[in-house]
């Protein structure tokens, strides 16, 4: 395997006396897209800050192409923050020229290894040279564009000085899926290129786009694998009923929580005893399906929360 | 589709200065069922709400709603003040639809527990995660024991974990007689409703169950490993799971075309063609929008 573009070893970061990243082990190399997937307070920005060397760690250690956090490190990263980081005020050619001026300013310019500047993208200050598809909006203000192409702009931003990593906190919120899927082309196609990326989300939809998952909770790795590996053989009992609205009641009743999904009732785990001692008498039928990431994901951040400290890490990984 | 006893709105238009933020939509909201409002940030999913909540009064159309005391409204945002605690809020909410304040305790003390607010009732709202704080304001929706909830985007940028509690209440409340207008950017959650209005730059793209929203779609959607090179394939393609979807709007046999373009196994037991879901059905309908407004 090719050396890590960035890795995490044991770290921790601890605000006073709590621990809101605990032990985290994570890499990513060239070509990878690693989700990072986690509740809220489940410690994914704090970690994103910590690989962009925002934040020091209390323990552990980061390493970003084979040495700590610097700003050397960090002419090699593309950041996507969840608040975009562009100037409202500015247009998107200016937007980018800027960041261009940003980046190219910095004394210590090297050429990232293996990688030459496109044509045109060593440019003179003031030259844009502005994706095909942003051409239209070069012009215009980034307040007054669609969230999809202000999103868009956002990653030409910081696509455009050839970053091997790029670090994108929930890349795609609020978009369409056909804009999500044109993102994804862009991570997708950076990928291809030899970039590594690390995707912060709480989009299962989105999950499903990346190469590995990382599964955050409490600060901890709960699981982490592909999808289909993460799922595993976790299974959800379905319900359909004549009358959803009586079986819900039943279920509630006996304590057992249901997920409506059309006129479906979903319950974690396999069809047992207390769901049909609960729907007794009720004209129901129960069957059982592969649960959905979402369903999984549910169960190891209760499991996650739940556990104490001393709950080694990482038991669910494949 | 309007069955009697259906909230909704009939042909509603609304526009803001120059900009159509919405342009003739018709949506129901039946009693003991959820429809979701599914679009991108922009689509027009607040000002249909506004509508549907009495929030806003249309420029053209007509909205069907009860009388305001059984409408429960979670506007965008959190709909509670944050400088309230957790009972401070239901209290003050319970006063302004006039329901004394023992029965309304009653009423959502389950909620609270069940969602694990019980143990913040004394917290002041501003200091309670997002996910608790969306929970809050639909229980809040919830204290008049509303015929129509309208909740705008409950779950948007919250976790699974508060999602399954939100989605909870929603079943709830529609478990319990009310009609359920939600909206959402999700299409995986839109496709748990029993309805859904497919909303983009304000005009109405689907409408129905989810099982009909996808029934509907034109042609054929088949998945391939790579992106079609160049022409109309290109722009009919899009990307989804890691490999590449393609709309074609005619009845084909993707083995017919091009089959070297196909990743064997990427689906397998089915061919190349998919079986689509409701977010390809939503991928579908934008594609046609944009290829038409490319050809205009």
């Amino acid at each position: 395997m090719p050396e890590p573009l960035a890795e995490c070893a044991g770290v921790i970061r601890t605000f006073g006396r709590l621990t809101v990243v605990d032990r985290v082990d994570l890499a990513v190399g060239p070509g990878e897209v690693v989700g990072l997937l986690g509740a809220n307070g489940a410690g994914k920005t704090t970690l994103i800050r910590m690989l962009l060397g925002l934040l020091p760690v209390s323990g552990g250690s980061v390493r970003l192409f084979g040495r700590p956090p610097s700003r050397a490190a960090r002419r090699r990263i593309g950041y996507v923050p969840q608040t975009l980081g562009l100037y409202d005020d500015l247009t998107v050619a200016e937007n980018l020229a800027f960041s261009r001026a940003v980046f190219s300013a910095a004394p210590g310019r090297t050429a990232a290894p293996g990688r030459t500047a496109a044509p045109g993208r060593t440019a003179a200050p003031g030259r844009t040279d502005i994706p095909e598809s942003l051409r239209r909006y070069a012009r215009v203000c980034v307040r007054d564009l669609p969230l999809g192409v202000a999103r868009r702009a956002a990653f030409a931003q910081a696509l455009e000085h050839g970053p091997e990593l790029l670090l994108l906190d929930e890349p795609t919120s609020g978009v369409d899926p056909l804009a999500r899927s044109r993102l994804w082309e862009t991570i997708g196609e950076a990928a291809g290129a030899g970039a590594g990326a690390i995707v912060t989300t709480h989009n299962m939809e989105e999950a499903e786009e990346c190469s590995r998952l990382v599964v955050l909770a409490s600060g901890r790795v709960v699981a982490a694998g592909t999808v289909a590996g993460i799922v595993g053989a976790a299974r959800t009992t379905v319900v359909r009923a004549a009358d959803w609205t009586a079986a819900l009641r039943r279920l509630e009743a006996a304590g057992l929580r249901a997920v409506l999904s059309g006129e479906t009732l979903r319950v974690p785990g396999r069809p047992g005893p207390g769901v049909t001692q609960a729907l007794a008498g009720l004209p129901v039928r129960i069957s059982e399906e592969p649960a959905t990431l979402e369903e999984r994901f549910f169960e190891l951040a209760a499991a996650g929360n739940a556990s104490s400290p001393e709950t080694p890490a990482g038991q669910a990984a494949p | 589709m309007t069955g009697p006893g259906a909230w909704g709105a009939d042909g509603v238009s609304v526009r803001f200065g120059a900009r159509q933020a919405l342009d003739r939509v018709t949506v129901s909201a039946l009693p003991g069922r959820v429809t979701a409002v599914v679009g991108a940030d922009g689509a027009g999913k607040t000002t249909l709400l506004r509508c549907l909540a009495g929030a806003l009064a249309p420029g053209e159309g007509t909205v069907r709603r009860p009388d305001a005391r059984r409408i429960g409204y979670l506007p965008p945002g959190t709909g509670v003040y944050e400088d309230l605690s957790v009972a401070e809020n239901l209290r003050f909410r319970s006063a302004s639809y006039g329901i004394p304040g023992p029965a309304a305790e009653r009423h959502v003390s389950e909620y609270l527990e069940r969602t694990g607010l019980g143990a913040a009732r004394d917290r002041l709202a501003g200091q309670l995660s997002g996910g608790m704080l969306r929970k809050l304001g639909v229980v809040a929706a919830l204290l008049p024991q509303p015929d129509l909830l309208v909740l705008d985007e409950p779950t948007t940028g919250v976790d699974p974990v508060s999602r399954a509690d939100l989605w909870w209440l929603i079943a709830s409340a529609a478990a319990g007689g009310a009609a359920v207008l939600m909206s959402t950017t999700y299409t995986d959650e839109a496709a748990r409703a029993a309805r859904v209005l497919v909303l983009d730059s304000g005009r109405s793209l689907a409408e129905g169950t989810p099982a009909e929203i996808v029934a509907a779609i034109p042609g054929t959607i088949a998945v391939a490993a790579e992106r079609p090179a160049a022409g109309d394939e290109r722009r009919r393609s899009w990307r989804r799971a890691g490999a590449w979807r393609v709309w074609r709007p005619d009845a084909w046999r993707p083995d017919a075309w091009r089959p070297d373009a196909w990743r064997p196994g990427a689906d397998p037991g089915r061919g190349a063609v998919v079986h689509p879901d409701l977010q390809d059905a939503v991928c579908v309908a934008a594609l046609r929008r944009e290829l038409e407004a490319g050809h205009a």
